[in-house]
């Protein structure tokens, strides 16, 4: 039981972290058809500048909102100058999109150097919770907190705001939306931005969750991300949460009784729900919500 | 007295020169409609008057206003009211959700609008909260003039309003938009001759990209020979 709870703890932090990577990733490919591998980059970034605003001031608080910050602008000089001249055109996209991964990858080196950095945690979140015999990391609760927070947050924001509304009907149809007045760039700018705060926080509250960070590792997650997001329907936020959890849980346990198959078990995941349902699970025309 | 002036419109779509020197009309009141057989170009004047296929030579312009190369946005926020062929449901909305969309950047007395839009489409209320991706083809109709007309003001650009309903359908709605009349300028894209001729004032009949005959609608109605060269009609 003990085994089992800490398992499912484990996976379902990892996979609250892998939906604020992937909840970005989803909005902007719904809204913009963008297939945006740079979001990898902003992820890495968010780690590396949370890790060292926090090393500075010693204030994690500090550190989540200035890599927030750090990230959004990124996403704004991204989404303005090298996603913007590329709309519409997915080959483009691809190529531009990965050279923007690989330059914000490199990039950190300058600042920060090629080797991996230490990220301890902060003071008021280490140690555990015990009962029973069963050990829960304090952070771990934390970062559940935090994911499930932003997840009710964002879908406040889709399903009870007017720009919601807008962001909802831009996924379903862009031209209408323009018909009625609505300046559809801006909005694709605001969902950029709000993207690439997503994944800049993702980076920053997993960069104690690991322990250390490298330049890397932004391809890893933006994979990773992209599985969720295709997993849980693009487009779609309940989607790429369910397909989140379904992934850090399953990882989780995997790693723990079949580590052989550990590994592979995401494409599984993927190839699984392509062939059953291709559309994802979650994944239908105008399914923003 | 001139609300919308197309003059020497040229759009191409791709290599394809699709508007070749298009300019009309469209008189404060009236309904206008378009004719013409399919590929002759109508749809793509509405888009081009909207924004979404801007022209390459001539201009629009809206209550004297050049509206041509300005964005898709700012265009409707002049008071264009935009209903497309394929209606551009936002099918996981909500009628409800729809039209308080339409309602966001209104240039009119937007609730009074609302009010009687329900009151001429009844079914828009008793469905409120249903998603618009499940309602039947006409109501789907209803909803995208309802919304064009809540958020335009002044003018509304329809094409093919009557395409894939029932006639008693087409019969209904086309009572609507000529009690619409009343209260808004109407540019129909119509092929159904019969519905339309009955609710126009004044027509446009285009052929591969080009105006190539306009006048009053009764003056068509006992025009055979015009209506069987471009309409098909015996």
């Amino acid at each position: 039981m003990e085994v089992f709870i800490n398992l499912l703890v484990n996976g379902v932090s990892t996979g609250l972290l892998i939906f604020l990577l992937a909840a970005g990733l989803t909005l902007i490919f719904g809204l913009m058809s963008v297939l945006n591998f740079a979001h990898g980059g902003l992820f890495v970034w968010g780690a590396f500048s949370g890790a060292w605003i926090f090393k500075e001031t010693n204030s994690f608080l500090l550190a989540i909102a200035g890599s927030i910050a750090i990230g959004m602008v990124l996403g704004w000089v991204l989404e303005r100058f090298l996603i913007r001249p590329v709309y519409g055109n997915h080959v483009r996209q691809l190529l531009i999109t990965l050279g923007g991964m690989l330059v914000l990858s490199e990039s950190i080196k300058i600042f920060w150097g090629p080797n991996p950095i230490r990220v301890n945690l902060p003071a008021w979140l280490e140690g555990s919770y015990q009962f029973d015999g069963i050990i829960i990391i304090k952070y771990r609760v934390f970062v559940i907190v935090v994911g499930l927070l932003l997840y009710l947050a964002l879908w406040l924001l889709l399903s009870r705001t007017q720009i919601g509304l807008m962001i909802r009907a831009g996924v379903l149809d862009k031209e209408m939306v323009q018909a009625l007045g609505i300046n559809v760039k801006g909005l694709f700018t605001f969902v950029f931005l709000l993207g690439a705060g997503l994944a800049a926080l993702g980076g920053a509250l997993l960069a104690p969750y690991s322990g250390v960070v490298f330049a890397e590792m932004g391809m890893q997650y933006a994979i990773l991300a992209f599985i969720v997001v295709i997993i849980g329907g693009m487009g779609s936020l309940q989607g790429s949460a369910l397909a989140s959890l379904i992934v850090g849980v399953a990882g989780a346990f995997m790693a723990y009784y079949m580590p052989d198959l550990s590994l592979a078990l995401n494409m599984l995941l993927l190839a699984t729900v392509l062939l059953v349902k291709p559309t994802g699970l979650l994944g239908e025309k105008g399914s923003a919500v | 007295m001139s609300l919308l002036k197309l003059d020497n419109l040229e759009t191409y779509l791709g290599q394809y020169h699709i508007l070749q020197g298009v300019s009309m009309s469209v008189e404060v009141g009236s309904i206008t409609v378009l004719f013409g057989r399919n590929g002759a170009g109508k749809t793509t004047t509405l888009r081009s008057i909207m924004g979404f296929n801007p022209s390459t030579t001539g201009s629009v312009h809206y209550h004297n206003q050049k509206i041509s190369g300005m964005p898709t946005h700012l265009i409707s926020r002049k008071g264009i009211g935009y209903v497309p062929e394929n209606q551009g449901i936002f099918s996981a909305l909500t009628i409800e959700e729809t039209l308080n969309l339409a309602r966001a950047k209104s240039t009119g007395d937007a609730e009074e609008k609302m009010e009687w839009m329900l009151e001429l489409f009844p079914d828009l209320k008793k469905f409120w909260r249903k998603k618009s991706g499940l309602l039947s083809g006409g109501q789907k109709q209803m909803l995208a003039i309802a919304r064009a007309y809540i958020n335009g003001d002044g003018l509304l650009l329809i094409d093919e309003p009557s395409k894939g309903l029932s006639p008693i359908m087409v019969e209904k709605l086309m009572e609507s938009i000529l009690k619409m009349k009343e209260k808004t300028t109407i540019l129909l894209v119509e092929q159904n001759f019969l519905m339309a001729s009955e609710i126009g004032n004044y027509f446009y009949i285009m052929d591969d990209g080009k105006i190539v005959h306009d006048g009053w609608m009764q003056d068509l109605k006992d025009d055979r020979e015009t209506c069987q060269k471009y309409l098909g009609i015996a």
